[in-house]
Formats: structure tokens, C-alpha cells, sequence
């Protein structure tokens, strides 16, 4: 269990794992080549796995197509990048500064918010699709900013994993600082905010994933093609019905969006996994 | 004297301002903007489902009390439901939630016995399809299982004769259903399956030498009687975001045919047709109605998991 270096009686359990990891890397790896392949290896039948002779062409003609209402792929792309980057960094701030009075600071409602958000973590948001919609037509906030931002920025399961994080902290720490008359505002941003480095970096990933993936905000809460985002362009340009020949352009699209979900996870993990030592729920 | 409401309420005030003197302000404010968002968001629209699901609402005119008729009909006369959307949802969660859940188990697992770079390396593999989220993952089976020749399923399989034309999988009504189960299993490794990887490598140590001291032979006996017990809270959480994750596949069957509703309803789920009734047929009451029904089908499929691995109190 948990060995540190190879050794040849792990054998066994890396054959278990390696026609599933197999699975799992197979059409990831075909997408890449896919995106380089250039439109007559595209086109090739027998399809080949491999690119042979790899081109950015398919790069170029994303960039260079403009939808119907003549709205460079750019302006999209743009878009998702300042929203992915805004919810984000509030996604961090709400999810520490709420985790962080729910651990350590004493009011008497603590434990109810708890259970509720606990209870909030099967929540289903396309459940409640219509409801939601009621309610954001009625707030003003259709075909604005900021309904990419608002309703995604509270994560019951983000809060929940930070707080379980937090609540490792020993409480000597934080009476320390107060009696060093610290606020609590200091106390979060000096003591707590550093120390839960693991705990921010999960919830990066998590409301990084949740909105830069995100095409159905765009297409049930924005009529504006200007203020759609690149994952929803994605989304229209893959199910028109010609597979083939809009192929190339998907998958450069697809890389697009898969490549940053991964390179952050990578650099990431280690500190997920540590978040995830204290995951569970007693 | 006997009691009033009037009065336990003002017990209740009585009670809560005393609280609320002792309470550390500040928790208030640094709470208070979640809690504005989460109610926004998330409560209040439940909230908003169950008065909407009494009445019928087309978005334009006032909502009708309807009493209990949606229900009624969702039970005995929703056809669509009972031949097509019920069973379609039931057997994709039974087999991807369970199931993904089992697989994700049984990876955590083998890969805790393998060391730490290869095993990282494996992790990351097994972890990124989940990655893909909806948009990727479609593209890149659409190309996969596309139903001209040049698909690449198509193409196997005419090269090893074991068809003679090629096969429409995502169009057609048999096999579209096989198709997502496979893709969702394809993604269903996410932050559940790292959970359960945490919490078995978090193990005592000491567990099992004292196991093995008191006769523990065998690594099935290893796996039931030390390490799921002592992960058993990582184990509720892989199970609530499998559970979560399993139900909320809506868009799965619509991006992979292309066709919305998928063909002959073979890919349709229960999210499908919440958005079906509410965007485009405007009976709002009804979708309200059928989400509420989801949301107690997934409490109650959180609740059992509670029981298998929650704390006992």
C-alpha cells in the first residue's frame, strides 16, 4: 500500500489499470492528431489514427471564421477567458472567506448553514432550470454580464471541501493572532489564506472547470451572440450535421477547450489530492 | 396558562437575540454574500419549483392554481415518461452510477499499490476525460461512432467483415443508449475517484499490521474489513458526486445525435424532458413539477448511500 518506489510484484494492479487508462487516453490522443491533420487526411478513407503530416491549417480557418452574425472566433474566446478569470478568483473569495467564518468563527446559525449547504451539494442546477430562469429574467440580469458570473460563483461542494480544510487548522493559531488584537478580516487574509493553498487550488479547479465549459448559460440566458462564450461556439460548430468536413475545426476547438482544464490540473494535483484527504463526509 | 404560538414565537426571538449578542459579528458579513448567492440561486428556485408545480404557467399570463393535476398526470397519463424517459433514466443510473462508481473504486485501488510517480502519472490519465465536459467529450465520439465509413468504429468493423454497410450508431434508436452509458463511464472518473484515491492512501498503516496480527489473510478480506471502513467518508462523497453526476447527464443524448429529442426517445432523460415541457412546449407548471421529481429521486438515492456508508448515530 502506498509504496515509494517500483518494484515487480505491482505488476498485477498496473496490468488492472492499464487497458482502462488505455480507454480513457485513446480518443484524447486521436483528437490531438486530428486537430493537426491537414483536409485531405481528414477526408481519408481508410481513416487513419495518426497524422502524418501535421499543419496548423485547421488553426487558421477557426480563427478566420466568423458566424453568421459576423462575430470573430476571437471576441468569443475573449470572453471566456475574462469570465473563466473572474469567476474564478470570486469563486476562491467566496468559498475561503464563507469557509473560514463557518470553521472558526463562533455564531449560533453556523451549524444550520452547514447541513444546508452539505444538503446543497446533491443539488442538481439543470433541475431547476426554469425556476432559475424566472428569477434572473426577473433580477434584470438576462442577456448581461453578469449572468455568467452571479449564478455560478456560490459552490455548495467548493464550500463544503474548503471548510473541511480549514477545519484542520488549530485553533491556537487564531486565538493567538487575536490576542495579538488582530481582526477577523486579518486573521483571513495573514493566517488562514496561506495555509489553505491546497483547499484554494481545488476550488480553482473546480469553478474553472464548471465555467469555461460551460455552454448552456450562453445558450438558454443570452440572446447576444457578442456575449456568448467559446465553449457555446464549440457547441454549435459540432452538431452541424457534417461531421467530417467541419472535423478538423471541432477538434482544434475541442483541444482548445480540453488543454487548459489539464495543463492547471497537472500543475495542480498534488495540492487537489491533499484537499481530498479531508474530503469526506462523516 | 395555556400556550400560545404568539408566545413560543416571542420565546423564539427571546432566544435568538441572546444568541445573536454572543455571536462574533463579523462571521455575518464575511457569510453574508454566499449566502445572498446561494439563496438567489439555488434555494429560492427550488423553492419557486414547488409553488410552480401546483399550478400551470405558460411564462406569459399569471400562473393557475392547478392543485394537484400535474402530478396526476405525470403519474397516469405522461406517456412519454412511462415508456421512454422513466426506464431510460433508471437504466443509465443504475448502470453508470453504480457502476462508474464500482470502476472508480477498483482504479483508487489498484493504483494505491502502484508507486508514486507511475501511479500519478496513471491518476492523471484516468482523471482527464472527466475534463472534457460535454463539449470535448462529444466531438471527440462524434467522430468516433460517425455513420458514414469514415467513422472510426464504422471503418473496424467493415475491415473485419463484420458488417457489410456502414451503421448510423448515433441516429439509430437501439444502439444512441449504449453509446452514452459507454461515453458517461468513458468520464464518470472525476472528483469522487480522487477522493476515494486520497482515502485509501490515507490508510493507517498501523490498521493493517494489527489486522494481520489477528489472522487477516487475504487482500479481499483486506479490502472489506479494513480499508472501505476506515475511507468510509470518502466513499459517501465519491457516491453523493457519482449519484449528482449521473443525473444531471442531460445534454449527453442531444449533443451526440445532433437531434433534439434524441430518436425515438432511445437517448432521452429525465433533464430532457424537464427542458422539453419548459422551453419549448411553455408549461412551465408541469417542468417544475417534473424537476421536483428529480431533485427527491436524487435525495433519496443520496439518502441510501448515507445509510451504506454515513456515521451510524
Amino acid at each position: 500500500m502506498n509504496p515509494d518506489k517500483w518494484s515487480w510484484d505491482q505488476t498485477p494492479f498496473l496490468l488492472m489499470v492499464l487497458p482502462i487508462a488505455l480507454f480513457m487516453l485513446m480518443p484524447l490522443i486521436y483528437i490531438f492528431n486530428h486537430a493537426f491533420k491537414p483536409f485531405d487526411e481528414l477526408i481519408e478513407y481508410p481513416p487513419r489514427f495518426f497524422v502524418r503530416r501535421p499543419t496548423f491549417d485547421n488553426f487558421l480557418e477557426l480563427f478566420q471564421t466568423a458566424t453568421t452574425t459576423g462575430i470573430p472566433v476571437t471576441r468569443y474566446l475573449f470572453n471566456s477567458i475574462v469570465i473563466t478569470a473572474i469567476v474564478v478568483f470570486l469563486s476562491i473569495f467566496l468559498a475561503t472567506i464563507t469557509g473560514f467564518a463557518l470553521s472558526k468563527l463562533k455564531f449560533h446559525i453556523q451549524g444550520v448553514i452547514s447541513k444546508i449547504n452539505t444538503l446543497a451539494m446533491m443539488f442538481v442546477g439543470t433541475a431547476v432550470i426554469i425556476p432559475r430562469y424566472i428569477l434572473i429574467e426577473r433580477f434584470g440580469l438576462i442577456d448581461t454580464f453578469y449572468v455568467h458570473i452571479l449564478p455560478v460563483i456560490a459552490i455548495p461542494v467548493g464550500l463544503f471541501l474548503v471548510k473541511q480544510f480549514i477545519d484542520q487548522i488549530p485553533n491556537e493559531l487564531i486565538e493567538a493572532a487575536k490576542i495579538d488584537g488582530a481582526s477577523s478580516f486579518t486573521i483571513y487574509l495573514k493566517i488562514i489564506l496561506p495555509l489553505i493553498k491546497p483547499a484554494i487550488a481545488t476550488i480553482a479547479i473546480l469553478s474553472f472547470q464548471a465555467v469555461w465549459n460551460d455552454a448552456s448559460i450562453s445558450a438558454t440566458f443570452i440572446n447576444r451572440d457578442s456575449l456568448k462564450t467559446f465553449a457555446f461556439y464549440m457547441q454549435t460548430l459540432s452538431s452541424s450535421s457534417n461531421v467530417v468536413a467541419g472535423a478538423g475545426m471541432s477538434a482544434v476547438a475541442s483541444l482548445i477547450m480540453f488543454i487548459p482544464n489539464l495543463v492547471i490540473f497537472i500543475f495542480l494535483q498534488s495540492k487537489v489530492m491533499n484537499t481530498m484527504v479531508h474530503s469526506g463526509i462523516k | 396558562m395555556t400556550k400560545t404560538p404568539s408566545m413560543s414565537i416571542k420565546r423564539w426571538i427571546e432566544t435568538e437575540k441572546k444568541q445573536f449578542k454572543q455571536d462574533d459579528k463579523s462571521a455575518y458579513l464575511f457569510t453574508l454574500p454566499y449566502i445572498l448567492l446561494f439563496m438567489s440561486f439555488i434555494a429560492i428556485p427550488v423553492a419557486l419549483a414547488m409553488i410552480l408545480s401546483f399550478t400551470t404557467f405558460d411564462m406569459v399570463s399569471f400562473p393557475k392554481f392547478n392543485s394537484l393535476n400535474n402530478y396526476i398526470y405525470l403519474l397516469t397519463a405522461d406517456e412519454e415518461f412511462m415508456r421512454y424517459i422513466l426506464p431510460n433514466t433508471i437504466k443509465f443510473a443504475l448502470i453508470v452510477g453504480p457502476g462508474g462508481y464500482i470502476l472508480s473504486f477498483i482504479m483508487a485501488w489498484a493504483l494505491a499499490q502502484i508507486s508514486y510517480k507511475l501511479r500519478t502519472v496513471l491518476a492523471i490519465i484516468l482523471y482527464s476525460p472527466s475534463l472534457t465536459a460535454g463539449i470535448t467529450m462529444t466531438v471527440v465520439w462524434k467522430v468516433f461512432f460517425a455513420g458514414d465509413e469514415s467513422g472510426y468504429l464504422n471503418f473496424i468493423l467493415l475491415e473485419l467483415g463484420l458488417i457489410v454497410e456502414p451503421i448510423a450508431f448515433l441516429q439509430s434508436p437501439e444502439y444512441l443508449f449504449t453509446i452514452m452509458v459507454i461515453v458517461a463511464l468513458w468520464g464518470s472518473m472525476g472528483v469522487g475517484f480522487l477522493a476515494m484515491l486520497a482515502g485509501i492512501l490515507n490508510v493507517s498503516p498501523e490498521l493493517y499490521e494489527a489486522a494481520a496480527i489477528d489472522g487477516l489473510k487475504t487482500r479481499w478480506q483486506e479490502i472489506m474489513y479494513i480499508t472501505i471502513p476506515a475511507m468510509r467518508p470518502q466513499m459517501l462523497f465519491g457516491a453523493v458526486m457519482a449519484i449528482v453526476g449521473t443525473f444531471s447527464a442531460g445534454a449527453l443524448g442531444v449533443q451526440l445525435s445532433g437531434s433534439n429529442p434524441t430518436p425515438n426517445y432511445a437517448g432521452s432523460l429525465i433533464v430532457n424532458h424537464i427542458e422539453d415541457y419548459g422551453f419549448i412546449r411553455y408549461d412551465m407548471g408541469y417542468a417544475a413539477a417534473l424537476s421536483l421529481v428529480l431533485l427527491l429521486i436524487i435525495y433519496f438515492f443520496s439518502r441510501l448511500s448515507w445509510r451504506l456508508f454515513g456515521d451510524k448515530d
